[in-house]
């Protein structure tokens, strides 16, 4: 199983949930070409919703962190929300845990977008 | 107690007519020997079969030789797990050994042979009674192994790739590389048996 989006809005944060594996490949560009698309139109306030990853490698965290740095260098904010245990292991480890504004509650999240 | 598959009740015993094919014979002997029904998973079988003394999982090595394909990390990484799930790891130590496996046959298959469908990656699997080794040799140029950067250092730490060999030392026990003459690479990824 490959990795399925699906995107809506709350309130003028655009939700991202994610389902399945962010792996090279098929997995990994489907989620870079989502947060481009959600670029391309303006949305300044991204929220990814990974409660149901499965799994993620190395090039899906490489996706992660590219697409923190194209929204906040572009003057928005990209956040996570509901990391299951093997994603956050694995944001620990890589030290990227703490550069994540992480949730576990999407009304706090959406809350906490300035 | 005979093996017997899940399912397999009221299934009939390997039908004699197979043992025509070539190198058959032996197999199904064994599976009558046995009391095994068919259809059956001989892989599946020969996966469970443990010491006599019941020290472990009778030692094996699958080794194969895998198109420079992203289809090929899956396989890999999928039989990987399998053979260290019937060895007797843990849930925790699949999820390990399964991501280091995929990044290292990411290496190979991207990084060494760069998906070029004339080169292989070779794969072996192997399990002893106290170590569970595999090894991955693509046929690329090399690299310089000996001077990867930190990808935990400050100016690294927002990059967007770079990451796949910390982690399979993070999840591994041993990890070693080499060059292999006259080119490629080779990994060995070892994690020390569960002792039961």
């Amino acid at each position: 199983m490959s990795v399925k989006l699906n995107t809506r809005q709350v309130g003028d944060v655009s939700v991202i949930d994610v389902s399945g594996r962010i792996t090279l490949g098929e997995g990994s560009s489907t989620l870079r070409d989502a947060l481009r698309e959600l670029a391309g139109k303006g949305q300044k306030k991204i929220l990814l919703n990974l409660g149901e990853v499965s799994y993620i490698d190395s090039s899906g965290i490489g996706e992660l962190v590219s697409g923190f740095t194209s929204v906040t260098n572009s003057g928005g904010q990209l956040k996570l929300l509901n990391l299951t245990k093997r994603v956050k292991d694995l944001l620990q480890i890589t030290k990227l845990y703490t550069v994540f504004d992480v949730h576990e509650s999407e009304a706090s999240a959406v809350r906490s977008f300035a | 107690m005979p093996p017997r598959m899940p399912g397999m009740a009221g299934q009939k015993p390997a039908p004699r007519a197979a043992a025509a094919r070539p190198g058959s014979r032996g197999v199904l002997d064994f599976a009558e020997r046995c009391n095994l029904f068919w259809p059956f998973d001989l892989a599946a079988v020969l996966a469970g079969l443990r010491m006599p003394d019941n020290s472990g999982p009778v030692p094996r090595t699958v080794k194969q030789s895998l198109d420079s394909t992203l289809d090929s990390v899956d396989s890999a990484e999928e039989l990987a797990v399998g053979m260290a799930r019937s060895a007797g790891f843990d849930e925790d130590d699949l999820v390990k050994i399964g991501m280091a496996v995929r990044e290292s046959m990411v290496n190979a298959v991207v990084h060494g042979n760069r998906y070029n469908a004339n080169k292989k990656v070779r794969l072996s699997v192997a399990t002893g009674a106290e170590r569970f080794t595999v090894r991955i040799a693509d046929e690329g140029e090399g690299f310089a192994f000996e001077h990867l950067p930190d990808p935990l250092s400050p100016e690294n730490i927002m990059r967007t790739s770079g990451r796949g060999i910390f982690l399979i030392r993070s999840f591994m026990d041993e990890f070693q590389i080499r060059r292999l003459d006259p080119a490629g690479t080779e990994v060995t990824l070892v994690k020390y048996m569960v002792s039961k």
